[in-house]
């Protein structure tokens, strides 16, 4: 970890705020892992192969995709799905790498505690982030998916009892809830959003969600047009 | 899962592997700048919506819904998230 001082103190501080602000995401995430590790056993995958899985891919979307997939269909087209739905990260990688410290491998490493909620915790604005900060976020969501798998995995609660718990309810509503406080940050952030959720909407339609979704960020392009921002994002910093 | 587990690593690190220390233009930073909203925006709506829309459902939506408002309304986030939820809990035994 770097030892940068970030805007709240040192990096270790960073950490922790990390670390207390992914703890909502965390209880999304158990719940999500607890369905995931359910599914896994009712599909016959056993506990310690669903279990190694949750632990080193650390990606509910690429495994939830893999599982049902796999179920429908042959290998090649579920491992292809599972992939394209996690190309995203390709995306927020490169949008982390100016903030990450150290040669390629160090800063490759870091780059592991990418989550969908780390990243936008980790968001200091202006294109920067605070890496501390990703990687405490992610400690927390890590440890619950991980732990969620195995009690989903041991419980096997039946899908019918987590739709009527509104389990399915988590994820999306932690979404919107950290999409809130992104889009006070400025109007441009708001008009991205919409623009990126109508890509998403009208793509669903014709194509994965997952394609869909890598579609969606192109919204983000609306940062070049126009407007009277300063030459360099990094210059308010 | 192996596979995927592997291609997993590589695309988190691609930004790093491909670009290692060198930094991003300013246009490149503007658009960086505003791919936490976009990126949770399109997470909400392929959530809520599914392949084709299929697996679209009110009472989740409403849920999802309740939960913004709550975080509207200064509530913290896990609260929110909770008022969400129970909301969709308490629409499904109701119709159910």
């Amino acid at each position: 970890m770097t030892a940068e001082v970030s805007g709240n103190g040192t990096a270790r501080g960073a950490f922790a705020e990390g670390v207390r602000l992914g703890l909502g995401p965390a209880a999304a995430t158990f719940v999500l892992a607890l369905a995931y590790g359910a599914a896994a056993h009712n599909a016959g995958w056993g506990i310690a192969l669903p279990l190694a899985f949750s632990g080193l891919a650390f990606s509910a979307s690429a495994q939830f995709t893999l599982l049902t997939t796999l179920s429908a269909g042959g290998a090649v087209a579920a491992v292809t799905a599972a992939v394209l739905i996690n190309a995203r990260y390709v995306v927020m990688s490169v949008a982390i790498n100016d903030s990450l410290r150290g040669g390629r491998l160090r800063r490759a490493l870091q780059a592991q505690a990418l989550a969908d909620a780390s990243f936008v915790i980790a968001h200091r604005g202006g294109g920067r982030f605070n890496i501390a900060r990703l990687i405490g976020a992610s400690v927390p969501q890590w440890m619950c998916w991980v732990t969620g798998t195995a009690t989903g995995l041991l419980l096997a609660p039946s899908a019918h009892l987590l739709h009527s718990l509104g389990a399915d309810v988590t994820f999306p509503a932690f979404f919107v809830v950290l999409a809130l406080d992104e889009l006070r940050k400025s109007r441009r952030a708001i008009l991205a959003a919409a623009l990126g959720a109508s890509i998403a909407g009208v793509l669903l339609f014709v194509t994965t969600p997952g394609n869909a979704l890598v579609a969606a960020t192109a919204a983000a392009f609306i940062g070049v047009i126009g407007g009277r921002q300063q030459s360099d994002p990094r210059d308010a910093l | 899962m192996l596979v995927v587990t592997v291609a997993t690593w590589l695309m988190k690190s691609s930004g790093p592997l491909a670009l290692g220390d060198r930094q991003l233009p300013p246009n490149a930073l503007k658009v960086t700048s505003l791919l936490a909203p976009v990126l949770l925006a399109g997470l909400v709506v392929v959530d809520l919506g599914g392949a084709k829309w299929d697996d679209l459902d009110w009472t989740q939506v409403l849920g999802v819904g309740v939960a913004g408002v709550a975080r509207m309304l200064k509530a913290p986030m896990l609260l929110a998230v909770v008022c969400g939820v129970a909301t969709t809990a308490l629409v499904r035994l109701l119709v159910s």
